[in-house]
């Protein structure tokens, strides 16, 4: 070993390398992905040419996309036009926000009973099946369904969006109470308190925030779908959006589309304000309305606290 | 000294028995009459079953055989709405203080008031005015009357074991319950919680049991102590019989003594 030292030039530090540094390997090699990705490669290499994606294909396709494209501009907001634009999208927001409600409404009892750390194995597994019936289908077909069932319109389109929140809201928040922390729920169940009671001091006040921030997400998610399902004739912009299309009315769809981005972006700067103002602390909102706004995060120093609760008693 | 006498708030153990996993007991056939008043500690070594025992009484643990006889009730046999009237009796408070981390102060205090208050009710909130009345006291007792509107997770852990107390006591409790109250609290803070404790409790005649780590503090707060090892009953007397003997069949070895 001594030999070896000499040898070495890391050793000029002073520390003692007594292994070759070249024989051993710090990360194993993970065969099982590297055949994996290999795998992938030949089979999109071979579904491409099942399915005609080649070049010369792509490129016929872009002399149609320049015309099309050509014709989608300028976009016509003409006045009637405007008008179509305007009554649409107001039912779009109409059938989303209808829709987030009902939704938030079913899918928050559904979530306590999906949550398999309150309830007994023979009430979450059904409430679980529920769930993951309303996750399997895409907004789209579903509101296919609700088309053929109940007639084309804004009700379709509302039942469509709420499975969907279900699958969504519900599952999230099922998956939420199941973290929750269980001392804290100890605690209120020692005090005598029933299920209802435990429910409202010692479960949802550790989950309401993240399920707000769920809702909030559901309803920008709503407002984007809203759009679309009036495609397959469930209310909303998406109607005028498909009769256009088939109109070849190219410069209203183009007006259309610039409405939709423009609906959508307002939602999420106003949905993300709401959720910076429930994001994690609900109770802050008590201070807001108390106007300390220099109470920041729970873990401050309490001499801060202790400041601002002297400011509060002054007052 | 008090003379310790049986009245309508002692706690009668027979043969309670333990086990998690099938087979293997942590609590070995307890047998305890733990005195209607005063403090009593329970003292033992970790993993003997302290906790395990403190539980049972209000069966946030049940109990696999045995029997825990107060106030004419064997509490091990209840369930459903019975239960929850003889939880409502026993306050409890925590060695991790178990707040409602997100409810403020006045929440969690009245929270020890839900046994009473119908649902519907808790859900908006509205509590009694005598309830009310009593927490603002119970908040100006334990110290914390500026905390009142605060959210319990900005709270030190001597300020949150203090919110504990005062919730305990909210239940207006035939009995106290307390599971090492202060093992995560630094020395003086430990005593300022026991005082507390004593003080509530004692002013409203409440019988405490409390387990404990700190001999000491459990000397000088506590009017019987009982020594517990590998789930069963090894110590039963004052703090005065409490001897290096007795700590030594307690905790077993003695160099930790010196």
């Amino acid at each position: 070993m001594v030999a070896k030292i000499g040898s070495n030039e890391f050793c000029m530090n002073g520390l003692i390398n007594n292994t070759n540094p070249s024989s051993r390997k710090p990360f194993q090699a993970n065969w099982p992905l590297r055949l994996g990705g290999l795998a992938l490669l030949i089979y999109v290499a071979w579904a491409s040419a099942q399915l005609d994606i080649t070049w010369a294909r792509f490129s016929s396709g872009l002399t149609q996309a320049a015309k099309f494209f050509d014709r989608l501009f300028p976009p016509n907001f003409a006045a009637e036009k405007a008008e179509m634009i305007v009554a649409g999208l107001t039912e779009s927001i109409q059938i989303a926000v209808v829709a987030t409600a009902l939704g938030i409404a079913l899918a928050l009892p559904i979530g306590i009973l999906a949550a398999r750390n309150l309830m007994p194995a023979w009430v979450a597994w059904p409430a679980r099946a529920l769930i993951a019936v309303c996750r399997s289908f895409h907004e789209v077909v579903v509101a296919i369904i609700f088309v053929k069932a109940v007639g084309f319109g804004a009700v379709a389109g509302v039942g469509a969006l709420v499975v969907g929140a279900i699958g969504f809201i519900a599952k999230l928040f099922a998956e939420a109470i199941e973290e929750i922390s269980p001392k804290q729920v100890e605690a209120v169940r020692a005090s005598g308190a029933g299920f209802f009671s435990v429910l409202a001091y010692g479960v949802l006040p550790q989950v309401m925030s993240r399920f707000l921030g769920f809702a909030s997400y559901q309803f920008d998610a709503n407002l984007r779908a809203s759009t679309m399902i009036g495609i397959v004739g469930a209310g909303g912009i998406g109607v005028s959006l498909m009769s256009a299309f088939q109109r070849f009315d190219y410069d209203f769809v183009c007006a259309i589309l610039i409405s939709i981005i423009l609906l959508v972006v307002v939602a999420e700067v106003i949905s993300g304000f709401a959720r910076s103002l429930f994001s994690g602390n609900l109770a802050r909102l008590n201070y807001f309305r108390r106007g300390q706004f220099d109470h920041q995060t729970s873990h401050q120093s309490l001499a801060k606290n202790d400041a601002s609760i002297n400011v509060n008693a002054a007052s | 000294m008090k003379k310790i006498v049986g009245n309508d708030r002692t706690i009668e153990i027979r043969g309670l028995v333990k086990e998690y996993t099938k087979g293997v007991p942590v609590l070995k056939g307890i047998n305890l009459t733990i005195p209607g008043d005063g403090i009593t500690a329970i003292i033992g070594p970790s993993g003997t079953g302290k906790s395990t025992l403190i539980r049972c009484i209000n069966r946030l643990i049940d109990p696999t055989e045995g029997e825990i006889i107060f106030q004419g009730r064997d509490l091990a046999k209840l369930s459903g709405a019975s239960l929850r009237a003889a939880r409502r009796q026993i306050g409890m408070v925590f060695q991790e203080y178990n707040l409602v981390e997100r409810l403020t102060v006045m929440e969690n205090v009245l929270t020890g008031r839900l046994g009473y208050v119908s649902a519907f009710n808790a859900w908006l909130r509205r509590f009694p005015a005598a309830d009310i009345a009593e927490a603002f006291a119970l908040l100006e007792a334990v110290g914390l009357s500026n905390f009142t509107y605060q959210r319990a997770d900005g709270l030190s852990g001597g300020q949150r074991q203090r919110v504990g107390i005062a919730r305990a006591i909210m239940q207006r409790p035939e009995i106290l319950l307390a599971d090492e109250p202060t093992s995560s609290l630094d020395p003086k803070t430990s005593v300022e919680i026991m005082e507390i404790m004593a003080n509530l409790a004692g002013s409203r005649g409440i019988p405490v049991i409390v387990n404990i780590h700190n001999v000491a503090l459990a000397k000088r707060f506590c009017q019987r102590m009982i020594g517990m090892n590998g789930g069963q009953v090894v110590f039963d007397g004052t703090p005065a019989e409490l001897t290096d003997a007795a700590l030594n069949t307690i905790y077993g070895g003695e160099n930790w003594l010196e």
